[in-house]
């Protein structure tokens, strides 16, 4: 590669992240370590019913007799979970009756990040929950949403205020036996989202969670649910960005969706957590369990991600195809950059008839990074006429970095169809020279190209994250070529 | 307005072009006719700027500025246009994003507001005509699964969107069935003005049937050894390169 190339990818690859900022605010904090007391502490702290101390401590208990799993195509770093705080929260006032009371640095710091939380500065049609570390700063739109019988609101407050909803569906999808991180959440998860679209009601807004990582040493262990009853429809976001920090900071959540009969979900993330700098340092250890639940007939679930930060990204949001002719969706771009080392994927489990899947994966590696698809397409006995379709497909810019793939097709139908796409490719120089000859400069032309190589996955995206993913994209890859 | 003197190009230390000296003024058609290897494609690529070839010796001016200084983008900019001998696909990126890009680059470098949604498509369907490209190529990703003759049609619909002062066509008539032949020779034709010039670099003479140069230049291992009026381009014909090696 010529030299002027290897310069601007220089140049871009030392890009300061933009949301690397801290806000000093005072916090009110459990003390560092993991142990029962702790989980009583932030229990009590919240307020919980005594089924959910239960079922943290049960969570807990099972979570000190697991291992941190090893199968994964990443080198996982030594994790001291006694040294990680597990309940960071910024001190305000009990309970919020408007936005006035609010702390003002609390506003700004959203504000900063381009999530002004003053509903009448918003986009409309977006309603935003704001959380910072471990707690919601602020949901919006709430009334305009509680007039269509829509609850969206902090988990906390579900768990005040709906608190059979919550022990219904909670660990439904994702039981805290399920993994690790999920054990490790179940225990100590702090705040989070929760929706509730009633039996027939079409969600007129787009519903949106925005994760802060803020306070050092500090661990983010959030967890969403969205339920969606009988013939309802919702669109749903998150965003997280992180503060530059030279340590790792752990994040491990867990989103459970739940569709009934006709529903449909899509969930979109842009996930842009603070990947560490050029050589590695720092970044977000992002291990997350997503899954969610076709249990009634006809419904949909369909998953749009775009990974562009963590420095560990551990990631496969699912689809559960219980009920017959259910449809999971699954479109992705993954970008790793510099030391960033990705493993993510879905699985599609076919449980019901006629159920069909589409996997959409872009993985995009610069730098010396590592990025991988994981895979599992399963079949089950009773599962007549299942669809699958994956294509799978991985751009390398530069000769330093890699890209796996590694799907597992398990079918016991015969009747199942499955296809399976993949292909691996490098951003030309001829590209790049034929753009430069129509006057496009090369960081455009990188741009252009990572752009229209990952399209099919970010027209999924509702229209204002779209124009962000793209320009994070670019972002995160001018330049990186070779 | 363009100006090369004694100009030496090598890739990785072999010398392929050896003192080419050629001038190109305003409303002119040069054609550059020559055997395969000869260096042809070699002479296009290094006045568009690519830098797989380094130049050892000589000095190209553009409009009395030193060509060899400037970047491939801002070269194109400036108005040379290089009609691709293989158009590359570009996935996933639409012709009319491409385009719009490239003409508001051009734009931004004159120092003009990006164009207007209205004004592009205005535009878009102006030069579309002009190609005569009937089918909806535009609406398609650049190059891609497009055929032989769309994607030379291409090329000559993307110079007609760029109206460049100096357009460079690496042989566009490779690999075209008569009809593409003819419109891309028409679309050549129909952008020629006195305000612009056209260096055409073929293999064969039947280009020269339906577009008219006004000197044609014979290529040989790297040297011009050839230089003369239309009627050249018939005599390669009929006695082929073999007689001019021998002189």
């Amino acid at each position: 590669m010529s030299a002027e190339q290897d310069q601007i990818l220089d140049q871009v690859t030392s890009n300061e992240y933009k949301y690397g900022f801290y806000t000093d605010i005072e916090l009110e904090t459990l003390p560092k370590g993991l142990s029962e007391d702790i989980i009583r502490m932030l229990s009590a702290k919240k307020k919980e019913p005594e089924f959910l101390l239960e079922s943290r401590l049960k969570a807990f208990r099972h979570w000190q007799t697991m291992k941190m799993p090893e199968w994964s195509h990443l080198k996982l770093p030594e994790i001291n979970y006694q040294d990680i705080i597990y309940y960071a929260a910024p001190k305000q006032k009990a309970k919020l009756k408007s936005l006035n009371e609010v702390d003002p640095e609390l506003l700004a710091t959203f504000e900063k990040l381009g999530i002004p939380l003053e509903e009448q500065k918003q986009l409309t049609g977006v309603a935003v929950d704001a959380v910072m570390d471990s707690v919601s700063v602020k949901t919006t739109f709430r009334e305009t949403l509680a007039e269509l019988g829509i609850i969206f609101c902090s988990f906390s407050e579900a768990v005040q205020e709906h608190p059979d909803l919550v022990q219904k569906h909670m660990g439904s999808v994702v039981p805290y036996t399920d993994n690790y991180f999920a054990a490790l959440n179940s225990a100590v998860f702090s705040d989070g989202s929760f929706c509730y679209i009633p039996k027939g009601v079409r969600c007129p807004m787009e519903l949106s969670t925005y994760f802060r990582i803020n306070a050092a040493n500090t661990g983010q262990f959030e967890r969403t649910l969205i339920v969606a009853e009988d013939d309802s429809y919702v669109s749903y976001l998150e965003g997280c960005t992180a503060p530059q920090r030279d340590e790792n900071q752990l994040h491990a959540a867990i989103v459970e969706i739940v569709a009934m009969e006709n529903a449909e979900v899509k969930y979109s993330t842009v996930q842009n957590w603070y990947p560490g700098d050029k050589n590695g340092k720092g970044g977000i250890y992002n291990f997350v369990t997503k899954r969610g639940i076709c249990k009634g007939d006809n419904s949909k679930i369909s998953w749009t991600q775009v990974e562009t930060g963590s420095a560990i990204t551990w990631k496969y949001p699912s689809c559960i195809l219980k009920g017959d002719n259910t449809t999971g969706e699954f479109y992705s771009v993954a970008v790793t950059n510099n030391h960033q080392q990705a493993d993510t994927g879905t699985k599609m489990i076919h449980i019901g008839k006629n159920s069909r899947s589409t996997i959409i994966s872009k993985g995009i590696s610069a730098g010396q990074s590592q990025n991988s698809y994981r895979g599992l397409v399963k079949v089950l006995k009773n599962a007549h006429n299942v669809r699958n379709f994956t294509q799978c497909d991985s751009l390398l810019l530069g000769d330093m970095c890699g890209a796996h793939t590694f799907p597992y097709i398990e079918v016991d139908n015969e009747t199942a169809i499955i296809e399976h796409e993949a292909t691996t490719s490098k951003i030309g120089e001829d590209q790049i020279f034929y753009c430069n000859q129509r006057g496009i400069d090369t960081e455009n032309a990188i741009g252009l190209i990572i752009n229209g190589y990952a399209k099919e996955v970010l027209n999924k995206l509702p229209m204002e994250f779209a124009v962000e993913a793209q320009k994070l994209l670019q972002i995160s890859l001018e330049g990186s070529v070779g | 307005m363009l100006n090369i003197k004694n100009l030496h190009v090598a890739i990785e230390g072999k010398e392929i072009l050896k003192g080419i000296d050629l001038t190109v003024k305003l409303g002119e058609i040069h054609a550059i006719m020559g055997p395969n290897g000869s260096g042809k494609s070699t002479l296009a690529a290094v006045l568009a700027g690519r830098d797989l070839y380094e130049v050892t010796e000589g000095e190209v001016t553009f409009e009395g500025e030193d060509l060899l200084e400037l970047s491939p983008e801002d070269r194109a900019r400036k108005g040379i246009f290089l009609g691709f001998q293989y158009p590359v696909e570009i996935p996933g990126v639409s012709m009319v994003n491409f385009m719009k890009t490239a003409i508001n680059e051009q734009r931004k470098f004159n120092n003009l507001q990006p164009i207007s949604a209205t004004d592009f498509l205005k535009l878009m369907r102006e030069k579309k005509e002009v190609v005569e490209i009937t089918s909806n190529l535009t609406n398609r990703s650049v190059n891609e699964g497009f055929s032989g003759g769309e994607k030379k049609k291409n090329e000559i619909f993307q110079m007609a969107m760029l109206d460049p002062k100096l357009a460079i066509l690496d042989e566009t008539d490779s690999g075209l069935d008569i009809d593409a032949l003819r419109i891309v020779a028409n679309g050549v034709n129909k952008l020629r003005r006195e305000d612009n010039a056209t260096i055409v670099i073929t293999h064969y003479q039947r280009l020269l049937e339906h577009i008219i140069p006004d000197y044609v230049h014979v290529l040989y291992r790297g040297k011009i050894v050839k230089s003369s009026g239309k009627e050249l381009a018939l005599e390669l014909e009929e006695k082929g390169y073999d007689w001019l090696k021998e002189e």
